[in-house]
């Protein structure tokens, strides 16, 4: 079943197209990875589906409805959720508040409320804030809730925003590179956490990743683009083997040869 | 023995100077808490405006200035209503409070989505000449309905509060003199202090606070966790400007007189407590706001003494600002801003 589909996307800029007529569907609750070489279209890919840039052409049908044209803070709170490649944590505020800024539209305390501290609303605080406590610990930050954001390690920052991006109560998560950065061992956790967010919380997931491992290990379908157009599509090993996929990556006489390791 | 001399005469003098001081330090106190908490009030709508958006809403003293007017003439017109007579002063305060601040409120909302909103994509200085035509205008129209009504674009309101409090200080140390209060600067600070608080509460622990913070680091993040930030950024207009129209009330209240022009030096003034404090900063902004006030007061009372009668007190404003240069000299991103970080 398809929970997120593109159909002939185009994203221009001046000249340059950088989606170019990309056809997709992501199956609902499988790990999907989009790859390709550096500029091939996959941040900028992201950036048309969750709304801040608009396609020039084509369609994006989320759950059979169109999100074309709808704001950002509008496709985020009907299922779509993402993390960036460089980033971007609200780096003054607590890692706590992080968070609490995702629950913000699940949050139905108005400014009243908040002032007056009706018992209702003292009870919606505290359930926020042990769902918010329990994203933490979900993704192993429990401890470091009222650090402030950008202290962090790098590793724990891109969990963190993984905390942050799931307290939206995410259909679809978007992963924009979640291993750059990382070293071996923070890289087999994040594994495992990613493995543990479609299984437990059953979201799909969709992953740019330039970690082959990670991606021949985590992903059940990959999309490759280059050049904005999508040149493979298939299972891990399909991918490996498929002679453009290798070109698109180590150049023609490598292609003639063999398989990305 | 003249060197002698001329030291014990310096001394001396000195001496009598610092006496001097001391002896207006409490009411120099009284009266610069009073006026900076107006300014600290009007530098939250800067600097509220400034942390959302990077730009400088020169408007906000006309909407202080707006907010003074909508009070007074509410007033009258309970006045003339025949109303007031039967009503207790602290009503009609809270009464005109409330109605020049959601009238300020709503009318910042409308002029960032008249005049602002459709140019937020563009640079910030056309941005800026645009808040500076919304100020002219403001001033006009409030001067030709001022004029229309009354004759007169000076109005003189009606004061609920008038008698003066005698504060004791010289019991405290014989060096003071005592100092005098109107009951309405306790009204000003008392009311100023409220909505500070409130609002400090509000930005830290309300989920709009925090959508307030969110979007003013990061606009693009704060909208892809589903935070509206054309909402927030309406909502930041609507708190900013009622507390610089609710200002303008107790602005009106305890100088007695208004006119179109009033905000615009106050504007000038609350600006740079703004901007003293780190502009962007809140808690910034209601120091810096205070600083001023008292260091005018202490000049407008002090600088004849210390320059021996050569300037005189009217050159408060020349010291503030030579101060405030100072340090913003040594220390451009103000006493609480962070130097700013230049985004790769």
């Amino acid at each position: 079943m398809t929970i997120l589909k593109v159909a002939k996307l185009v994203k221009r800029f001046g000249g340059l197209t950088a989606v170019d007529g990309v056809d997709f569907a992501f199956p609902k609750g499988k790990i999907s990875a989009v790859i390709g070489p550096n500029g091939a279209g996959k941040t900028t890919f992201f950036n048309v589906i969750t709304g801040i840039y608009k396609p020039d052409e084509g369609e994006i049908e989320l759950d059979g409805k169109s999100i074309v044209n709808v704001k950002p803070h509008l496709i985020t709170s009907r299922g779509i959720a993402r993390t960036f490649q460089n980033i971007r944590l609200f780096g003054s505020m607590t890692v706590l508040e992080n968070v609490m800024v995702g629950m913000h539209i699940h949050l139905k305390t108005g400014l009243f409320g908040t002032l007056l501290r009706l018992p209702r609303n003292r009870a919606e605080e505290k359930r926020s804030q042990e769902e918010a406590y329990r994203l933490l610990e979900y993704v192993g930050l429990e401890s470091l809730l009222n650090e402030q954001a950008n202290s962090l390690s790098y590793g724990a920052q891109r969990r963190l925003e993984i905390a942050r991006a799931l307290a939206t109560r995410p259909k679809v998560l978007l992963l924009d590179e979640p291993a750059a950065g990382m070293n071996p061992r923070e890289t087999v956790d994040l594994i495992g956490l990613i493995k543990r967010i479609r299984q437990e919380l059953e979201i799909t997931i969709i992953l740019i990743e330039h970690d082959m491992r990670l991606v021949m290990e985590l992903s059940d379908h990959i999309l490759v683009l280059d050049y904005g157009t999508k040149i493979a599509e298939g299972i891990p090993e399909e991918i490996r083997t498929n002679p453009r996929v290798i070109e698109a990556y180590l150049g023609k006489s490598a292609a003639q040869q063999g398989v990305i390791s | 023995m003249l060197y002698l001399f001329c030291g014990f005469y310096i001394h001396k003098r000195g001496f009598n100077m610092i006496s001097e001081i001391l002896q207006t330090l409490p009411q120099v106190l009284v009266d610069g808490l009073t006026l900076g908490a107006v300014y600290a009030v009007v530098a939250i709508g800067y600097t509220m405006v400034y942390g959302i958006l990077e730009f400088i809403n020169f408007a906000h003293g006309e909407i202080f200035m707006t907010g003074a007017f909508v009070g007074t003439s509410t007033l009258l017109i309970f006045n003339t209503a025949g109303l007031l007579s039967g009503m207790p002063g602290w009503v009609a305060y809270i009464l005109i409070l409330v109605t020049a601040m959601l009238f300020t409120g709503l009318m910042g909302v409308g002029i960032e989505r008249v005049a602002y909103r459709p140019l937020r994509k563009a640079p910030k200085l056309i941005t800026l000449i645009s808040a500076i035509g919304v100020s002219f205008l403001l001033q006009d129209i409030v001067r030709f309905i001022a004029d229309l009504k009354t004759g007169s674009f000076l109005v003189t309101g009606i004061s609920l509060y008038n008698e003066n409090v005698k504060i004791k200080t010289s019991s405290i140390w014989d060096s003071f003199d005592d100092a005098f209060l109107k009951t309405n600067s306790i009204i000003v600070l008392a009311v100023a202090v409220l909505l500070m608080i409130g609002l400090d509460i509000f930005i830290n622990r309300t989920k709009w606070g925090v959508a307030m913070r969110a979007v003013a680091q990061d606009r693009e993040t704060a909208s892809l966790m589903s935070i509206n930030v054309n909402k927030v950024i309406a909502l930041t207009f609507f708190i900013g400007s009622a507390l610089g129209g609710g200002t303008g009330v107790l602005f009106a209240q305890q100088y007695g007189t208004i006119d179109p022009y009033i905000g615009f030096i106050l504007g000038l003034k609350a600006f740079t407590a703004a901007v003293l404090g780190g502009i962007g900063n809140v808690r910034g902004a209601m120091f810096g706001g205070l600083f001023i006030g008292v260091l005018e007061m202490f000049s407008a009372a002090n600088l004849g003494i210390i320059t021996s009668g050569n300037f005189g007190g009217e050159y408060k404003d020349v010291v503030a600002f030579i101060i405030l240069i100072t340090i913003l000299i040594f220390k451009p991103e103000g006493l609480f801003g962070r130097a700013v970080k230049e985004k790769v």
